[in-house]
């Protein structure tokens, strides 16, 4: 079915075709129309949808909804994010999958409620305290904030581990033409569930990609989930032993399983000298760029992360070997640039454009600036 | 041979006895009333959650053999929300402290009660911060010390009864340790019933609170109890003056006012007949 | 063991709340281990220093039972 929507509303309604049933929000703009449209699909579907006291609740109660066996999820913004980052951490310790929606506005604080921004790149790695593996994804257009809401849910679940969905507020808010398939259509996999009975089964134990099956409550295996440190067996531990063991298998299911969570794009690159690292809405303004510097015989490109965390360290390197400058535009004061530093060490020179008036970057000024700096 | 009561059916037997809490506090005494509660209900232990934040009260899952969730401070409520939302069928029980259910999570609270979610809550009141060495909680007496009131609390109190009655709660009650047998008939009868519950357990803290306010011998805290506790009938009655020196105890609300889940499920089977 | 009580020792904490509120008064605490002792030739079998034993160190068997 071909239809006209709003970024909100595709990642709304493939999170309910990826099998999301239920949903925890607090409204925050410019993300609230998620919230408005699962309060109106989920019944529908038989799903839980539920208006929490705040953000802290929100992500709370997507944690409790996980591990009572749906798939859960939240939408918010900034000042939201901050909120909810004390239980995304508890989400990353338990190994609980939830999926954050975060439709980025300008910050600090209260910020530019109805204007772009790309400044929580950071926060939505870095945020919550404490080493913490957890997933990020930024999508650029509507159809891709579809399949992408669709692959953040299955990440999660696959790795026991929350996701956030950057969006940026144009692009949530922005409508495109998108082809919906038909929701009964969408594979909707399973999680992995114990093969063994309660009285063998430890709950943290890892697989051979490092990710525990996951028992929902209810199903008999009581088992106990904590926010401390725990050993296989659940429990909290104070051993140096078997805190290395766990934080290890934490962090490594997400390190040692890269290749299949990082997912990138390159445009033009093929005999390209010089290329834009961008993402987001800023990865549109690239490609016009692009489009018009190519026309002047300029032979530039595009690489975007679709995966922002973990960041596409080695694909990178790879992509900008023969590459003489690398332009990093984006609404911040410089997050993907600082990335892009520490992963090329020096080797290429890194132009960062930054833009925080709470504008996106025009391809006209992106464009005079390349050229400039050519 | 050695005897096992009804409680030691519900102990983790992978866990270590003795437990984590000092000698002769009142905590044990709550988790054996709430096991007593469980067990008479007669229900698939695989069906029961318990739900707990953070501090000396929030260990007790640790050592249950139900299905257990050991959650941030102050956030016991809406993690458990979420799992009662997700298994309707589902006992879910929170425990929580006197910190955790009315301080930091104060807001988490008074929004169960107004929804009259189909939680239910034991609130174990030390009236003290145990674990991290005796600050003042929203629950200790004015007057009293408390490492971060050295000179006497000048706060006032927050009454947890009062609280769960003014927010909407279905049921509320208040036991101390030492009236174990009403403590654990409260926790039963709060268990029967649909929507929110409150049963506020008055405990004692020997190490922290105890030690600051002469009460430090175990015993002393429960004697306290004992001789200030009083039934609500026979309290009312009492003069003002006496009011201030003892307090009340017993069954504060029972009510049937329809749950949140039986609502939403009620919504659910609505809005798919006009599909 | 005693007839009437089970007392997992290792797990009591020598609180003496059981001796304290006995309504028989038939618990003492032993001097130099700080544990309870029963003089069961005077216990009624309330159950209530089980109910109120912390540790879940007690188990009074019930009236009737062997």
């Amino acid at each position: 079915m071909i239809k006209l929507l709003q970024g909100n509303e595709a990642c709304a309604y493939a999170a309910l075709a990826a099998g999301v049933r239920f949903f925890a929000g607090y409204p925050i703009t410019p993300s609230t129309e998620i919230a408005e449209i699962m309060s109106m699909e989920l019944p529908k579907r038989g799903g839980k949808f539920i208006q929490m006291e705040d953000e802290l609740a929100s992500m709370a109660a997507i944690i409790g909804g996980s591990l009572g066996g749906l798939k859960s999820m939240t939408a918010t913004s900034g000042p939201g994010l901050s909120l909810m980052q004390e239980n995304i951490g508890y989400a990353s310790i338990t190994e609980t999958p939830t999926l954050i929606v975060n439709v980025q506005r300008g910050g600090p604080s209260t910020g530019l409620p109805t204007m772009p921004s790309q400044s929580d790149i950071m926060a939505a790695k870095w945020g919550s305290h404490g080493d913490h593996p957890i997933i990020v994804t930024y999508p650029h257009t509507v159809p891709e904030i579809y399949n992408e809401t669709i692959r953040s849910v299955y990440l999660s679940e696959k790795y026991r581990v929350p996701v956030i969905l950057l969006l940026d507020e144009v692009i949530g808010h922005m409508r495109e033409k998108i082809e919906i398939p038909d929701e009964n259509t969408i594979e909707k996999f399973d999680r992995k569930v114990p093969t063994v009975p309660n009285d063998w089964f430890f709950p943290f134990e890892g697989n051979l990609e490092g990710v525990p099956p996951f028992a929902s409550f209810g199903e008999g295996y009581r088992y106990h989930v904590t926010g401390l440190v725990h050993d296989v067996d659940g429990f909290p531990t104070s051993k140096h032993s078997q805190i290395e063991r766990f934080m290890n298998r934490l962090i490594g299911k997400i390190d040692n399983n890269v290749n299949d969570i990082l997912k990138w794009e390159e445009y033009n690159m093929e005999d390209a000298e010089y290329a834009i690292l961008a993402a987001g809405c800023i990865a549109r303004t690239a490609r016009d760029t692009i489009k018009v510097l190519r026309e002047k015989g300029i032979k530039i490109g595009l690489i975007r992360p679709v995966t922002i965390w973990p960041f596409m360290e080695q694909p990178l390197i790879n992509a900008t070997k023969k590459i003489k400058k690398l332009f990093v535009p984006e609404l911040n004061l410089g997050m993907l640039s600082l990335e892009a530093n520490r992963v090329l060490k020096g080797k290429l020179e890194v132009c960062p454009y930054n833009k925080i008036n709470g504008e996106i970057i025009y391809p006209s000024e992106l464009e005079k600036f390349i050229e400039e700096e050519i | 041979m050695i005897e096992q009561s009804v409680v030691h059916k519900y102990l983790r037997k992978n866990k270590k006895f003795p437990h984590i809490w000092c000698p002769g506090c009142g905590h044990g005494v709550i988790m054996g009333s709430l096991l007593r509660a469980i067990d008479k209900m007669g229900v698939d232990r695989n069906n029961v959650a318990v739900i707990s934040g953070i501090g000396c009260s929030s260990r007790t899952p640790t050592y249950l053999d139900f299905n257990t969730l050991h959650t941030t401070h102050g956030r016991a409520l809406a993690f458990a929300t979420g799992v009662k939302l997700a298994r309707p069928d589902m006992l879910v029980i929170v425990v929580m402290g006197d910190g955790d259910a009315v301080g930091i999570g104060g807001n988490h609270f008074i929004h169960a009660a107004r929804r009259n979610m189909d939680l239910k809550v034991v609130v174990y009141n030390n009236n003290i911060y145990g674990m991290t060495g005796g600050q003042a909680s929203p629950t200790t007496p004015s007057g009293k010390k408390a490492t971060t009131a050295r000179y006497g609390n000048i706060e006032r109190s927050f009454d947890i009864c009062d609280l769960a009655r003014s927010t909407g709660a279905n049921y509320v009650a208040r036991a101390t340790s030492y009236h174990v047998k009403q403590l654990e008939n409260y926790i039963y009868k709060s268990f029967n019933k649909k929507g929110f519950t409150v049963v506020e357990a008055v405990t004692h803290c020997p190490t922290t609170y105890g030690r600051l306010n002469s009460l430090k011998e175990p015993v002393a805290g429960m004697e306290f109890q004992k001789n200030n506790f009083i039934m609500k009938n026979l309290w009312d009655k009492l003069s003002d003056e006496e009011k201030q020196v003892k307090f009340p105890m017993g069954e504060f609300v029972d009510v049937d006012k329809e749950g949140f889940v039986t609502k939403y499920l009620n919504l659910i089977e609505s809005v798919r007949q006009g599909d | 063991m005693g007839k009437k009580i089970s007392f997992y020792e290792k797990w009591c904490k020598g609180c003496g709340i059981c001796a304290a509120f006995c309504p028989k008064k038939c618990i003492t605490m032993d001097e130099n281990t700080n544990k309870p002792v029963w003089n069961e030739d005077e216990c009624i079998q309330c159950g209530f220093c089980e109910l109120r034993c912390p540790d879940f160190a007690i188990v009074v068997k019930k009236k009737g039972e062997k």
